[in-house]
């Protein structure tokens, strides 16, 4: 498995082809990427992404051991990153890797799910008229009654 | 002591990011009783703890979690991570 946390920009495609490459004994991967999304108005500045430096990665190699006992999860891989992003540039990215499909992406989403509103990041939207921290959606938390 | 930490807006309504507490507060919410009762700014941070999220030991936990022998207490809102 592999968490890695940065302020840097990352290549996704380029992630997913060595992830992939990585793969001895796998024959499914999934991605899902996340990308900055503008405001409803179309406004956005930046998106600034803070986070619980002590906590973050033990928390998401947790969340990777948690899917493990659940899912036949051959291999792992989440990037997320923090500080000022610009709209539509890359927030963070998790691939999954298997023996067969359902796994991976049966993990890949219940990464997904425990990332939004387990793993400590908290975002704020920066627009011309001001900045505002992101509310939790009552979605995200429901999505992991689900798991 | 324990360090006590702060992020995103409870961060910002304290106004620092960190510090350290001299308390003899047997749970986290003995823990906010004392922090609220210092300052306007602590009473307003935690005025609705259905708000807030709290670690311990970099561990998400409860507001009746004890706090015998440990060192960091972290308060933040509900997280917004991926």
């Amino acid at each position: 498995m592999t968490v890695r946390l940065q302020e840097a920009a990352f290549d996704a495609g380029a992630e997913l082809n060595a992830f992939t490459a990585a793969q001895s004994n796998a024959g499914a991967v999934v991605s899902f990427s996340g990308i900055v999304r503008n405001s409803a108005r179309g406004d956005l500045v930046a998106m600034e992404i803070e986070h619980y430096p002590a906590m973050t990665g033990s928390a998401i190699e947790a969340m990777i051991e948690t899917a493990r006992g659940r899912f036949a999860l051959g291999d792992a891989l989440v990037i997320h990153r923090h500080g000022r992003l610009a709209p539509a540039e890359p927030i963070m990215m998790v691939a999954t890797a298997s023996r067969h499909r359902a796994d991976a992406f049966a993990a890949a989403e219940f990464l997904m799910d425990y990332l939004k509103s387990r793993a400590p990041f908290w975002k704020k939207e920066v627009t011309a008229s001001g900045a505002q921290w992101v509310a939790p959606r009552d979605a995200d938390e429901k999505a992991l009654t689900r798991w | 002591m324990i360090d006590v930490v702060y992020f995103a807006w409870v961060r910002e309504r304290i106004g620092l990011p960190r510090e350290s507490v001299e308390t003899s507060a047997a749970t986290v919410a003995d823990l906010v009783a004392e922090l609220r009762a210092r300052e306007d700014r602590y009473d307003m941070a935690f005025t609705d703890l259905s708000a807030l999220r709290v670690a311990v030991d970099q561990e998400l936990t409860d507001f009746d979690a004890p706090l015998a022998g440990v060192r960091e207490v972290a308060f933040f809102p509900p997280m917004t991570g991926g």
